[in-house]
């Protein structure tokens, strides 16, 4: 056992933190309320991403024969807490680096990983991932898009929703039905779809916080070629899993490093605000409260770090990493409310810290619903863990 | 970087569940907790056999010279079996005796220790219960050769058993400890039977006890040092014996929702019960997180160490008793008798919650930490 980086990890770690001082952009100045502003946002990361790719850092993981740095899962780890360090810019086609392009390098044609591979690692095409349907949450495998074949063409009918980046993307992993008489888990296939054919119409769907960073996508008579399926006809569910299993092992290190910076500011608040002339920081239950936080923030680095030198001693994940997501999840609700309880009534106002208290309140209750909800998340502690009988 | 025990501390891990398990299944247990100091020669011989008692003595001292990352594989099997007995009170003296001792003392002590040939413990608590050395006031007076200490010395773990009683006193604006053996004139030990028998506490009083100067451990300005970092040594043992007792508590409640059948199904198919044991399994992976941290920060002497205890500790004071909540909830009226073992588990998880400071406690140190530290 031990925490310290190795030499290897360090040099990494430097050569990666000097490239970052020397092109990290200042931060972005715009109205990202107003559809311009949001275009010229959208415009500044694709920049970024870029400028990522040719410095050799986009898909770290990938291997290096599609155009990736073959990181190991340590690296990876490094290179997120950097990142988040340096308060770089995100990578906006996250989808397609961390999901969608693992999953073209598992299954996908040769074809396919020439055409797409090389555009994703460059942002030349945004990609989305299109799973979810208004009747097929948790229970992704009874979708009902369906796709009929016709020549050398599939018909794709139907609708997704919480789609992230359709309204900007130019590739959709679509799943569709194209077998309804057998199980529902046989007749599925995955897609790759221009998401600029005729008859794909993308709508926003503004969430609580206001943003719209969610979308309904809808497919009417949309002609894909057979040559766009990922993998084989009725075997999506498989690419499916494969995507799935890569969201869920969604490293949790780039998260830790926003979680404790949003901790610090707290912190920073409970030594400023007053209350009966002495700091909020000296009552005895904002210390409860805010050490609480401090230690499951804590704990949820440390499960992350093992999970991460297990994957990368063994090369399967071990069991705690299996509660990873219910961790940060549940965690950043509890931090949440414990932040309102110290902010009092400012915690509510737009005005302070640019709006980010009352941002972070309210989406934080999608956390424990988005990539599978905490309750899907104990089922799966449960059977796959623990061999507990399946409930459903 | 890597964060998991490694093979040989894994092997050693194996070796030493499959010892407790041969020579102290439940009734062995419940036998000694009946009995007044929870020792057994025997088992002690065969522990000191296994070298387990002097992990963490130097080579020189006779000793393993592992470390603390070691030690806590083989404590995590003491609290899967409940194991009675001086072993966490021996090692607390140990560490401090290691630290706080001269070279004489150590040779004289810590052999002893890894034979199996002393059994020692701390008196460290009184009437105000703060586990904070600051709120030690037991008085040494000194007469230029001898110290007389007179008190009552509180919750003294293993006071009965115990060859020898380090006792934190204080003379003038300095911390003392000094050794005592039990049979010293003027000792009085009286147990005090709490709610787990695998723990023994006693109440210490000393009524003129005299310690001649010599034997004090070695007196510096380094004492409150060395008793901080003993006590933080024996916290994160106490942490791994928490989450040995937290595993086998898993293991029998998943166990139980396996095969206990209601409305003709196991009561493991529904999510009610499943969503219990996921999350006793979250907290029993957190703990592990967090004592493994703590154990390597100890050990590798990082700067962050006292940090890293006070987070193992508090947190797994509140898993523990919360994990023992679960399992007998999950368990259902068997789970309440006393022919069920889990009441062991859950009496245990209690009295290590206090021992050391609880979760309370230890949030406060981590707020002085977070909060105060940087102002």
């Amino acid at each position: 056992m031990d925490l310290n980086l190795t030499s290897e990890e360090q040099s990494f770690r430097d050569e990666l933190r000097a490239w970052l001082q020397a092109h990290v952009p200042p931060p972005f100045v715009g109205d990202t309320t107003s559809e311009e502003g949001k275009g010229d946002y959208f415009q500044f990361l694709r920049d970024w991403q870029r400028k990522v790719c040719e410095g050799g850092w986009a898909g770290l993981s990938w291997p290096k024969e599609y155009g990736g740095r073959g990181a190991k899962l340590i690296e990876q780890a490094i290179f997120q807490e950097e990142w988040a360090r340096a308060e770089a810019p995100p990578l906006i086609n996250v989808l397609g680096l961390s999901l969608i392009g693992p999953t073209i390098i598992a299954v996908g044609t040769e074809e396919q990983k020439k055409s797409h591979l090389p555009r994703i690692l460059s942002a030349e095409e945004i990609w989305c991932q299109g799973f979810s349907e208004p009747n097929a949450g948790s229970d992704v495998a009874s979708l009902t898009t369906r796709a009929v074949v016709d020549g050398d063409h599939f018909v794709v009918n139907g609708q997704k929703i919480w789609t992230s980046l359709a309204h900007v993307a130019d590739w959709c992993l679509l799943l569709v039905r194209t077998d309804p008489t057998v199980p529902k888990h046989k007749g599925i296939t995955a897609l790759l779809v221009d998401m600029h054919l005729p008859g794909v119409d993308v709508r926003p769907l503004k969430q609580m916080t206001g943003d719209a960073s969610f979308n309904e996508v809808f497919f009417d008579n949309v002609r894909v070629p057979m040559s766009n399926v990922l993998g084989k006809v009725n075997q999506g569910w498989h690419t499916a899993i494969a995507t799935l299993m890569n969201e869920r092992a969604h490293l949790g290190t780039g998260t830790y490093v926003q979680f404790k910076r949003n901790f610090d500011q707290l912190i920073s608040h409970a030594r400023r605000m007053q209350r009966h002339g002495r700091s909020r920081g000296t009552d005895p239950i904002v210390r409860q409260k805010l050490a609480q936080a401090f230690m499951e923030l804590e704990i949820f680095r440390l499960t992350n770090t093992r999970a991460l030198s297990r994957m990368n001693n063994e090369h399967v994940p071990g069991p705690e990493g299996s509660i990873l997501k219910l961790q940060w999840s549940e965690y950043n609700q509890r931090f949440q409310q414990i932040a309102q309880e110290l902010l009092g009534p400012v915690g509510q106002l737009q005005g302070l810290d640019n709006g980010q208290w009352v941002y972070n309140f309210l989406r934080c209750r999608a956390n424990t619903i988005e990539a599978g909800t905490s309750e899907i998340q104990r089922n799966i502690v449960a059977e796959r863990v623990l061999g507990l009988p399946k409930s459903y | 970087m890597d964060f998991d025990l490694n093979k040989a501390q894994k092997l050693l891990q194996k070796s030493a569940r499959d010892f407790f398990a041969r020579e102290c299944p439940s009734e062995r247990v419940r036998a000694l907790m009946a009995s007044e100091t929870g020792y057994d020669e025997a088992l002690w011989r065969e522990m000191a056999d296994q070298g387990w008692l002097g992990m963490l003595v130097p080579e020189e001292y006779g000793g393993l010279g592992l470390t603390l990352v070691d030690l806590i594989a083989v404590a995590e099997e003491m609290g899967r079996a409940c194991l009675p007995g001086p072993f966490l009170s021996t090692l607390w003296a140990a560490a401090l005796i290691d630290r706080a001792g001269s070279e004489g003392q150590r040779q004289q002590y810590l052999e002893a220790i890894a034979a199996g040939d002393l059994k020692a413990t701390v008196a460290l608590l009184e009437e105000d219960l703060d586990w904070d050395p600051d709120g030690v006031r037991l008085r040494a007076e000194f007469d230029g050769r001898d110290y007389r200490l007179n008190g009552t010395k509180l919750f003294v773990t293993d006071a009965g058993v115990a060859d020898l009683i380090i006792c934190v006193a204080r003379h003038g604006e300095d911390l003392l400890l000094l050794p005592i053996k039990r049979t010293s004139p003027g000792l009085a030990v009286t147990p005090t039977p709490a709610m787990d028998a695998t723990r023994k506490f006693s109440t210490v009083m000393l009524d003129n006890v005299v310690v001649p100067a010599t034997e004090t451990l070695a007196f510096t300005t380094a004492t409150r040092r060395a008793l901080l970092a003993a006590t933080e040594v024996a916290s994160v043992i106490l942490c791994a014996e928490m989450l040995g007792g937290i595993e086998w508590t898993l293991a029998s409640t998943v166990e139980y929702a396996r095969t206990r059948q209601q409305f003709g199904k196991p009561i493991g198919i529904y999510q009610a019960v499943q969503h219990q044991c996921a999350d006793m399994f979250l907290m029993a992976e957190s703990a592990r997180s967090a004592i493994y941290y703590a154990a390597w920060a100890v050990s590798a002497g990082d700067p962050l160490a006292t940090l890293a205890v006070s987070i193992a500790k508090g947190y797994c004071s509140d898993a523990a008793r919360e994990v023992g909540n679960r399992g007998i909830q999950v368990h259902g009226g068997i789970g309440f008798t006393w022919e069920h073992n889990l009441q062991l588990y859950y009496k245990r998880a209690k009295s290590g919650e206090v021992l050391f400071g609880d979760a309370t406690h230890h949030r406060e140190l981590i707020a002085r930490h977070i909060v105060d530290e940087a102002e």
